[in-house]
C-alpha cells in the first residue's frame, strides 16, 4: 500500500504506471526472439509460431497457444505452408495467414476449424504482409501482395473480398500501413516515402498530415489507436507525429531523437484520457511520448511485444507480462503524495480509525465540512476498480463503506456492483485462468462476452459460477454455458452415445431454456446420428426437433414428434415432406399409422386433391366415406347420367359399408331424378334437383294430382306429411273446391284444425268455417277462435270446463263483446277453478 | 375506447393493449404509406382490437378485400396482406403479387399471418414463385380476443367442426398458445381442471409449452387461481336449447357477430316532428352490444320475462332524473344538472334502443310457434316421450319449417334420449331427406359423427341420471329474481355450468358417477409457480376431489372457464350469475373458441355441396 506510487512516472499533468500482471508461466528458451507472436486484446490468448531450432529444410516450426499468463493451451508442429501473420478473431479463434493467401482457422486448443482463401490472384504474387482487424462488423483481414496490391475482407464469417485500387509508385511492400474503420467502411492507410494515401473501395486518395515536420523524407512506421480515432506516424527523422485519423488535426509532434525504425508502436490512452501518448518500442528501448511532448523512457531486458488495449498497452516478453497505462484520475487523486482530495482524506480517516485514533474524526470532519463525503466515497469505489491488487481494492472499498456510514440516502448500488465486478475480475485474472481484464475493459466487453470467452476456454464451472453469482437470467447464463459444455461433450469420440446422452441429460435436466436441438445438431455434424436422436428426445420444443429429424432422414420420428407438439402446421410440413420423399404406398401406410396426420392430410386433400382423397378412403376400405365422397362428387356433375352414375357408386359403397339406410335413400334419390327427367320430357316442367317435397308440391300446384299421387305411393310418404303437403299446396293455389274434395276423401290423419288454419291464413274465413265442425273436441276452441267465432269458442270451452281454454277465450274478448257472454265465461271459469 | 374491458376482476384491457402494441410495431416495420388487403374473415375480430383510426395513425390509407386478379390501384408504398394461413388464400395472394410485379412501379408487399405463420403456406408461396417478393413475412399472434370485461373469444367459427368432425386440432393448438400468452400477462395459473378429450389435449400442450418456455418465466402474481377446460361435446345439449336470456334471444333471433347485431330498422325510426316519419330507414340498424353500455350490462343476462320490468323501472328513473331540472333553482344546481345531461341523454337513447329491441323480440316470443317449440324442447329436457317419434317435429317437417330448427329438435331428442331407436332415427332422417333434399345426407352423417345424432346402442338411457344428479331441471325456476342458474333457460340449468358450479363446491368427487357417463377423461393438473410467488399466496390445499373452501371464506377465487368448441350467451349469463352470488366466492372469466348458438353451431356442421344445375 505504501508504495502505490513507486511505479508512477509523471507525464505532463498526469502519471503513467507500469504494473506487473503476471510472471509468465511458459518457459521459452529464447524468449520471444525469432517468434511470430499474436496476442488478442481484452486479455486474450497469445499464439507463438517458433522457428525451428535447426535450420534444415525438413524442420517445421512449432505453433503454441498460451493464455495471457503463459499457461499452455495447445502446442503442435506446423505442417502447412509458410505463415506470414497470426491473429485472433473476436471469438478467440486463431487465424494463420499463409504466404499463398490461404487462411487457416484453429480454435483455442489448436483444433483445425476451417480455411478460406484471400483470392486466387494472391497465389503467384504471394502475401507480403497481413493484418487482422477488429471492427463492429466482426474480424477482418487485410493483406498486401507482392504485386503491391491490397485485398481486404471486413468480416471473415461473411467473406467478401475487396481488391483495393493501386497505389501510385508503390513497389514491393510499403514501408508501413494500417487499417482503419471510418464511416462504416474499412480503409487502408499506406505510406510510400513521404506520401500517404488512403485506399477505399474505389479510389486511392493522397493525403497530407497537417504540420508534419519538414525534416522527414519518409514515414517509416504508423499506428492507429484502439478506437480508430487517432493516428501516429514515425518519420525517418525520429519525429512522432500525432493526429486524428481523418488527417485534419494535428495533436502534437515529438522528437524522439532516435532515428532507427521502431519495432512496434502503439497508442496508449483511455477514454477521457488526460495525457494520451504513443508508446514506441525499439530493441531494448521503450519510449512513452506524450502529446504534451513529455517522454518517459523505459529500458527493456528482453524482446517484447506491445498489445494495445482500450485503456493502455500490455507489454509481453519472455518472462513477464505488464500493463502500461495512464494512472486513472481517481487513483491519482487518492494516492498522489500529499493529496488533499476527499478520497485521499477518507482513506486516511479509515487508516486512523483502524488504528483507533481520534484523528479519524478530524479527517472525516474535514471532508464533511466541505460537503464532499459523497464524492470521497465515489472516488474510493472508482479507484478500487482500477487497482489490480486485491489488498488495495479491499482497502479502498473498506474506506468507501466507512465513509458511507456517515451518509444518509446514498445509493449503495455502485459500490455493490463494484464489489461484484471485482470478484469476477479477480477470478478471471487468476493465473490459472489468465484473463487480465481491467474494469473498464470488462464493462466494455460485457458479462455475456466474458462468459463466452470462458466457454471457449472450456472453463465451464467458473463460467457457471459467475453466471450464478451475477444472477444472470438462466437462459442467458447458466443454460448457455451448459449448452456449450454439452456441444463439447458430444465431440468426445471415445465415450459411448448412451453415456454422453445420460451425462448431458443429468446435468442439463434442470436448466431452463436449453436448446437440445442445437446440441443434437452438433452431434449430427460430428457424425453421431444416433446420439443426435437420443439428445433430441430431451428437446421440449418440437418445432426445433422436427427440422433436424428431417435433415437426418428420420422422417417417421419427425412425424410423431410433430404430432406430439400439437402444432398442425408442423405436421403438415412433415407430411408434405414425406409425400415428396416416399412412394405413394409407403406414404399411405405411414399415414395410416398416424391418425392425426391422416386426418390432417385428408383435410388438405379435400381442398387441394380430391382424387387423392378417394385413394385414401380406398386404401382404408372406408366405404362409408367413399359413399359420401361419391355423393358429394355427384353434385359437381352437370349431366344427369353422370350424376346418377356416381350416385350408383355411392349406393355400392354404402352397401359395402352395411349402411342400408344410406343405400336405400340414395337409390330413392336416383329414382326421383329419373322421375323428374321423365316429367320434364313429358310435361316440359323443369323439376330436376327439387326435393321430393318440393316436387310433389309443384306437381299439386300444377294440378298434376295423379303424378303427385304416384310419388306419394312410390316413395311411401307418410300419410300425415302428404296431407299437410297437399293441404298447403291447394290452399296456396286457393283451389278451395279441390281442398274440400280432399277433406272429404277420407278421414284426415292430421285432423281438421290445419284445414281451418290454412284457410284463415289465406284470409278465407268462409272456407275455414266449413271445417270447424269437423275439428276434434280438444281443438275446437282453437278452431273457433281462429275463425273469430267467440261464441262458438265460448260454448266449446264451457262445455269442456277447461279453465285454460276459458281463459284463452276471455283474453280475446274486448269491451265490444257481449256482456252476457263474458259473464257466462267468468262463471264457468269460477266453477272450473273450484274443481 | 375499451374501458369496459378493465372494469372486471381481471383487467382484460392489458391483453388488448398488448395486441395493439404488437400491431403498431408491425405496421411501423413497413415504412411509408400502406394499403391493407384483408382476408375478409379477419375484419370482424380485428375490429375488437383496433379501429380504423389506429391503422390510419400508422399510415394505412386504403383497405381492400382479398380477391383474385390484382390489388386495386392506390398511391401507397406498401401493400400488406392480413390473412389466415390458408392454402386457398395463398393462391389468391400469389395471383395478386404476380400482377403487381408486372406494373411499372410495383408496391412493396408484406404478409401478416393471423394468428400464426405457417410453413405450409410459405411453401405454397414458394411453389408459386412469389415467396421472395415479400419484404416482410410476419405473424400476428391473435388467439384470444378480449370481447368484454369477463369474456375472451378466439372467434374461430369452425373450431368445433374441425376438432370433432375433421379431427383437425389446429384450433386447440392455438388455444394452448393463447392460454400461454394469457399466462405471460396474468401469471401462471396454478390449477388446471378439465373434462373431455380436447381439454386433455390442450392441457397436455400447455404443460409441454411451459417446459419449452422454461427459463423465461415471468414473475407475475397469478391473477387466475384455476383454469377449467371444458369440451363442448361434454355438453351437447345446452347449445341446442333456445336461450331465454335477453342477450341469448337477440343472438338466437338476429345473430350477434363480433359484438354487433343488425336489426330490422322499422322500430328504430326516429320520430322527429315535421318529417312525419314517412321515410323509414331501409338499412338495418347496427348496435354494438357490450358492458360499456350501462343499461345493457344490467339487462343482458336477465331472463327475457324479467326484461320488461327492468326497462320500465329504468324508464322511471330516467324521467325522474330529467324532472330534476325543475327542482334546480340555484346556478350551482343548474350547472350540476347540465353536467349530467350527456350521460342522461345517452341513457335515454340506450333505453329507447333496448325498448325497441325488446319489442321486436317480444313479437316473436309471444308467437304460438315459439311457444310450441319451447314446449317440445322442455319436454325433451325433462325426459317426456323422448323415445318416440315426436308429432310436433313431424308437423314441422311436413310444413317445411327451416331445416336448422328441425335439426336442433331432432338432435336434442337424440341427446336427451342417449340416442334414438334405429327405427325412429331412420324415420326422421328419411323425412328430412325427402323434404329438404337428399343432399342433406352429408349433413346428417356429420351430425352422427359428432354425436349429436346417434342410434341407441344400449337400452340404458343415462340422461335422466345425469339430469337428476346435476339437477339440470328445476321445476320452479324464478325468472324475475333468480336463485339458480336454471333461470337462463326457464327451468333447464346448463350442464356445462353445473359442472363448473359443482367443481367450485363441493368438488367433482361428489359427481364421479356422472362424470364417467359424460364423454372424455376428467383430470387435474397443477402448475408450479415460480419460487417467490408461493409465499405471497395463501396456498389452497386442494385436489380434484377436495376443492375445499376451508380458510378461504371471503377470499375470492378467480376461475377461467374455457369452452372448447363454443359457448352460448345463456351459459355466460349463468356463469355471471354464479360470479355475483354472494356466497359463491368464485369469480368467473369466460373464454371460448367462438360464441355460438344452436343455429350457428348446427350450421357450422352442415355440408352443402354446391349443386351444378342439371
Amino acid at each position: 500500500m505504501a508504495f502505490v506510487t513507486a511505479n508512477w512516472n509523471p507525464l505532463g499533468d498526469a502519471f503513467y504506471r507500469k504494473v506487473e500482471l503476471y510472471e509468465m508461466g511458459w518457459s521459452l528458451k529464447d524468449g520471444l526472439r525469432e517468434c511470430l507472436v499474436a496476442a488478442a486484446p481484452y486479455g486474450g490468448p497469445i499464439a507463438l509460431l517458433k522457428e525451428p531450432q535447426r535450420r534444415s529444410p525438413s524442420a517445421r516450426p512449432q505453433l503454441e497457444i498460451y493464455s495471457s499468463s503463459g499457461v499452455t493451451m495447445a502446442s503442435f508442429v506446423w505442417k502447412s505452408g509458410v505463415v506470414k501473420q497470426l491473429g485472433w478473431t473476436v471469438c478467440d479463434d486463431l487465424l494463420c495467414i499463409q504466404e499463398d493467401g490461404t487462411i487457416l482457422i484453429y480454435d483455442l486448443f489448436g483444433n483445425f476449424k476451417r480455411h478460406f482463401s484471400m483470392g486466387n490472384e494472391v497465389g503467384q504474387s504471394q502475401v507480403l504482409e497481413a493484418k487482422v482487424i477488429h471492427s463492429p462488423y466482426g474480424t477482418g483481414v487485410a493483406i498486401v501482395t507482392g504485386a503491391s496490391r491490397f485485398t481486404l475482407a471486413t468480416n471473415i464469417d461473411d467473406l467478401k473480398l475487396r481488391r483495393l485500387p493501386e497505389v501510385p509508385g508503390l513497389q514491393g511492400a510499403p514501408p508501413c500501413w494500417a487499417v482503419l474503420t471510418q464511416d462504416r467502411q474499412s480503409k487502408v492507410l499506406v505510406a510510400n516515402g513521404a506520401d500517404i494515401f488512403i485506399l477505399d473501395n474505389a479510389v486511392c486518395t493522397p493525403v497530407n498530415p497537417p504540420g508534419l515536420s519538414p525534416q522527414a523524407t519518409s514515414i517509416v512506421h504508423m499506428c492507429v489507436s484502439f478506437s480508430y480515432k487517432y493516428l501516429a506516424l514515425f518519420t525517418d527523422s525520429g519525429h512522432v507525429w500525432m493526429g486524428s485519423t481523418d488527417l485534419k488535426e494535428k495533436l502534437s509532434e515529438v522528437d524522439t531523437k532516435v532515428r532507427n525504425t521502431p519495432k512496434q508502436m502503439a497508442w496508449c490512452r483511455r477514454p477521457k484520457s488526460r495525457e494520451p501518448s504513443v508508446v514506441i518500442m525499439w530493441d531494448r528501448h521503450l519510449l512513452v511520448a506524450g502529446v504534451c511532448k513529455d517522454t518517459i523512457p523505459y529500458h527493456l531486458d528482453d524482446d517484447s511485444v506491445l498489445v494495445p488495449e482500450l485503456d493502455g498497452v500490455r507489454i509481453v516478453n519472455g518472462t513477464h507480462h505488464e500493463l502500461l497505462q495512464e494512472v486513472p484520475a481517481a487513483c491519482e487523486e487518492i494516492f498522489k503524495i500529499a493529496s488533499m482530495a476527499p478520497g485521499a482524506l477518507l482513506l486516511e480517516a479509515l487508516k486512523e480509525y483502524e488504528k483507533e485514533s481520534q484523528k479519524a474524526d478530524e479527517y472525516l470532519r474535514e471532508i464533511k465540512e466541505q460537503n464532499l463525503l459523497g464524492e470521497a466515497v465515489r472516488q474510493c469505489v472508482e479507484a478500487a476498480g482500477h487497482e489490480q491488487e486485491a489488498e488495495t481494492q479491499k482497502t479502498l472499498l473498506r474506506a468507501a463503506s466507512f465513509g458511507k456510514c456517515f451518509l444518509s440516502n446514498f445509493s449503495p448500488e455502485p459500490q455493490v456492483c463494484m464489489c461484484r465486478d471485482l470478484r469476477v475480475l479477480n477470478a478471471v485474472r487468476d493465473y490459472t485462468v489468465g484473463i487480465p481484464l481491467t474494469h473498464m475493459q470488462f464493462r466494455q466487453m460485457t458479462v455475456r462476452v466474458l462468459i463466452d470467452r470462458l466457454v471457449y476456454r472450456k472453463l465451464y464451472p467458473l463460467a457457471i459460477e459467475i453466471c450464478r453469482y451475477l444472477k444472470t437470467p438462466e437462459y442467458q447464463g447458466v443454460s448457455r454455458v451448459l449448452k456449450h459444455w454439452a456441444c463439447c461433450k458430444v465431440q468426445q469420440k471415445e465415450e459411448a452415445d448412451e453415456n454422453i446422452a445420460r451425462a448431458i441429460s443429468l446435468k442439463l435436466g434442470e436448466a431452463a431454456g436449453i436448446s437440445y436441438s442445437e446440441i443434437a445438431t452438433k452431434a449430427y455434424e460430428c457424425g453421431r446420428t444416433e446420439l443426435a436422436i437420443k439428445l433430441l428426445e430431451f428437446e421440449p420444443r418440437s418445432g426445433e426437433q422436427v427440422p433436424l429429424l428431417l435433415k437426418i432422414k428420420r422422417s417417421q420420428l419427425a412425424l410423431s414428434k410433430a404430432i406430439e407438439s400439437g402444432d398442425t402446421d408442423l405436421v403438415y410440413t412433415v407430411v408434405t415432406y414425406l409425400k415428396n420423399e416416399m412412394n405413394r404406398g409407403d406414404f399411405f401406410m405411414t399415414l395410416r399409422n398416424q391418425p392425426v396426420a391422416l386426418s390432417l392430410y385428408r383435410q388438405f386433400c379435400k381442398h387441394q386433391e380430391q382424387d387423392t382423397l378417394k385413394d385414401l378412403f380406398n386404401q382404408d376400405d372406408d366405404h362409408q366415406e367413399l359413399g359420401n365422397f361419391y355423393v358429394k362428387a355427384s353434385y359437381q356433375e352437370k349431366k344427369l347420367e353422370a350424376r346418377i352414375g356416381l350416385l350408383q357408386s355411392a349406393v355400392d359403397e354404402y352397401n359395402k359399408a352395411k349402411n342400408e339406410f344410406a343405400a336405400k335413400v340414395t337409390e330413392e334419390e336416383m329414382r326421383l331424378l329419373r322421375f323428374q327427367r321423365r316429367l320434364e320430357e313429358e310435361k316440359g316442367e323443369c323439376l330436376l334437383g327439387f326435393s321430393l317435397h318440393d316436387t310433389i308440391s309443384t306437381l299439386l300446384s300444377l294440378g298434376l294430382h295423379k303424378h303427385a299421387e304416384q310419388l306419394y305411393k312410390e316413395f311411401r310418404v307418410p300419410d300425415k306429411r302428404y296431407w299437410w303437403l297437399k293441404l298447403t299446396a291447394l290452399a296456396e293455389k286457393e283451389d278451395w273446391e279441390e281442398l274440400e274434395k280432399f277433406a272429404k276423401s277420407k278421414k284426415s290423419p292430421i285432423g281438421y284444425l290445419p284445414f281451418v288454419e290454412v284457410c284463415v291464413k289465406r284470409q278465407n274465413k268462409y272456407e275455414a268455417k266449413k271445417y270447424v265442425s269437423k275439428v276434434t273436441l280438444d281443438q275446437k276452441v282453437k278452431a273457433h277462435l281462429s275463425v273469430g267465432d267467440l261464441e262458438g269458442a265460448a260454448d266449446a270451452a264451457i262445455e269442456r270446463r277447461n279453465e285454460g281454454e276459458i281463459g284463452a277465450v276471455l283474453s280475446r274478448c274486448s269491451p265490444a263483446t257481449d256482456r252476457a257472454l263474458v259473464e257466462r265465461l267468468n262463471r264457468a271459469k269460477a266453477t272450473a277453478a273450484k274443481k | 375506447m375499451a374501458a369496459h374491458l378493465s372494469y372486471g376482476r381481471v383487467n382484460l384491457n392489458i391483453l388488448r393493449e398488448a395486441a395493439r402494441k404488437e400491431l403498431r410495431e408491425f405496421l411501423d416495420k413497413c415504412a411509408g404509406s400502406k394499403a391493407i388487403v384483408w382476408d375478409e374473415y379477419l375484419t370482424g375480430p380485428f375490429g375488437l382490437i383496433a379501429q380504423y383510426s389506429l391503422l390510419k395513425e400508422h399510415e394505412v390509407e386504403k383497405m381492400f378485400t382479398l380477391k383474385g386478379g390484382r390489388v386495386p390501384p392506390a398511391d401507397v408504398k406498401n401493400i400488406i396482406f392480413f390473412v389466415r394461413p390458408r392454402l386457398e388464400l395463398m393462391d389468391i395472394i400469389a395471383e395478386n403479387v404476380i400482377s403487381e410485379e408486372k406494373l411499372p412501379a410495383p408496391r412493396e408487399a408484406h404478409i401478416l399471418f393471423v394468428p400464426r405463420r405457417s410453413l405450409l403456406c410459405e411453401q405454397r408461396l414458394k411453389e408459386q414463385g412469389v415467396l421472395n417478393s415479400f419484404t416482410n413475412i410476419d405473424e400476428y399472434i391473435l388467439d384470444l380476443i378480449p370481447y368484454d370485461g369477463d369474456l375472451l373469444s378466439m372467434e374461430s367459427e369452425s373450431a368445433f367442426r374441425e376438432c370433432y368432425l375433421e379431427n383437425d386440432q389446429t384450433s386447440l393448438f392455438h388455444t394452448a398458445k393463447g392460454l400461454m400468452t394469457l399466462q405471460a400477462l396474468y401469471g401462471t395459473i396454478p390449477q388446471i381442471f378439465g373434462k373431455g378429450e380436447c381439454a386433455r389435449h390442450v392441457a397436455n400442450m400447455m404443460l409441454r409449452m411451459k417446459r419449452e418456455f422454461a427459463g423465461s418465466q415471468n414473475q407475475i402474481l397469478p391473477v387466475f387461481d384455476t383454469l377449467l377446460l371444458l369440451d363442448r361435446n361434454v355438453d351437447l345439449l345446452t347449445p341446442l336449447a333456445t336461450q331465454l336470456t335477453y342477450e341469448g334471444l337477440i343472438d338466437e333471433i338476429y345473430g350477434i357477430t363480433n359484438g354487433y347485431v343488425k336489426l330490422p330498422p322499422e322500430k328504430f325510426a326516429q320520430k322527429k316532428p315535421g318529417e312525419g316519419g314517412k321515410d323509414l330507414p331501409t338499412e338495418p340498424k347496427k348496435l354494438q352490444l357490450n358492458s360499456a353500455e350501462e343499461l345493457y350490462a344490467e339487462i343482458r343476462d336477465k331472463n327475457f320475462n324479467a326484461v320488461g320490468a327492468a326497462l320500465s323501472k329504468k324508464a322511471k328513473i330516467i324521467s325522474a332524473a330529467f324532472e330534476e331540472r325543475h327542482n334546480a333553482k340555484t346556478v350551482g344546481e343548474i350547472k350540476n344538472f347540465v353536467s349530467q345531461l350527456p350521460h342522461m341523454q345517452a341513457a335515454r337513447s340506450s333505453l329507447a334502443n333496448h325498448t325497441s329491441v325488446a319489442e321486436l323480440i317480444k313479437d316473436i316470443t309471444t308467437s304460438e310457434s315459439f311457444f310450441d317449440n319451447l314446449t317440445v324442447e322442455q319436454e325433451f329436457m325433462t325426459g317426456v316421450d323422448t323415445d318416440k317419434i315426436n308429432t310436433y317435429i313431424e308437423d314441422c317437417i311436413a310444413q317445411k319449417d327451416p331445416l336448422i330448427k328441425i335439426l336442433r329438435l331432432v338432435c336434442m331428442q337424440s341427446v336427451c334420449n342417449n340416442g334414438l331407436k334405429q327405427k325412429v332415427l331412420d324415420y326422421y332422417k328419411r323425412e328430412i331427406l325427402q323434404t329438404y333434399g337428399y343432399e342433406h345426407i352429408l349433413t346428417l352423417n356429420n351430425l352422427e359423427k359428432v354425436g349429436l345424432l346417434k342410434p341407441q346402442t344400449t337400452t340404458r338411457n343415462n340422461y335422466p341420471t345425469i339430469r337428476k344428479t346435476l339437477k339440470l331441471w328445476m321445476e320452479d325456476a324464478n325468472e324475475q329474481n333468480p336463485n339458480d342458474i336454471s333461470y337462463v333457460y326457464s327451468g333447464y340449468a346448463p350442464l356445462s355450468v353445473r359442472l363448473t358450479q359443482v367443481l367450485a363446491r363441493p368438488g367433482w368427487r361428489s359427481i364421479e358417477e356422472v362424470l364417467k357417463m359424460l364423454p372424455g377423461p376428467h383430470f387435474e393438473e397443477r402448475q408450479q409457480l415460480p419460487s417467490g410467488l408461493h409465499k405471497k399466496r395463501k396456498g389452497p390445499v386442494s385436489n380434484m376431489y377436495h376443492f375445499e373452501f376451508a380458510g378461504q371464506q371471503g377470499e375470492n377465487r378467480t376461475t377461467l372457464v374455457f369452452f372448447l368448441g363454443g359457448v352460448t350467451y345463456a351459459e355466460i349469463a349463468a356463469l355471471r350469475f354464479l360470479s355475483q352470488m354472494e356466497d359463491g366466492g368464485t369469480e368467473y372469466i369466460i373464454a371460448t373458441t367462438k360464441l355460438i348458438n344452436g343455429t350457428s353451431w348446427v350450421k357450422s356442421l352442415m355440408d352443402r355441396p354446391e349443386a351444378q344445375i342439371l
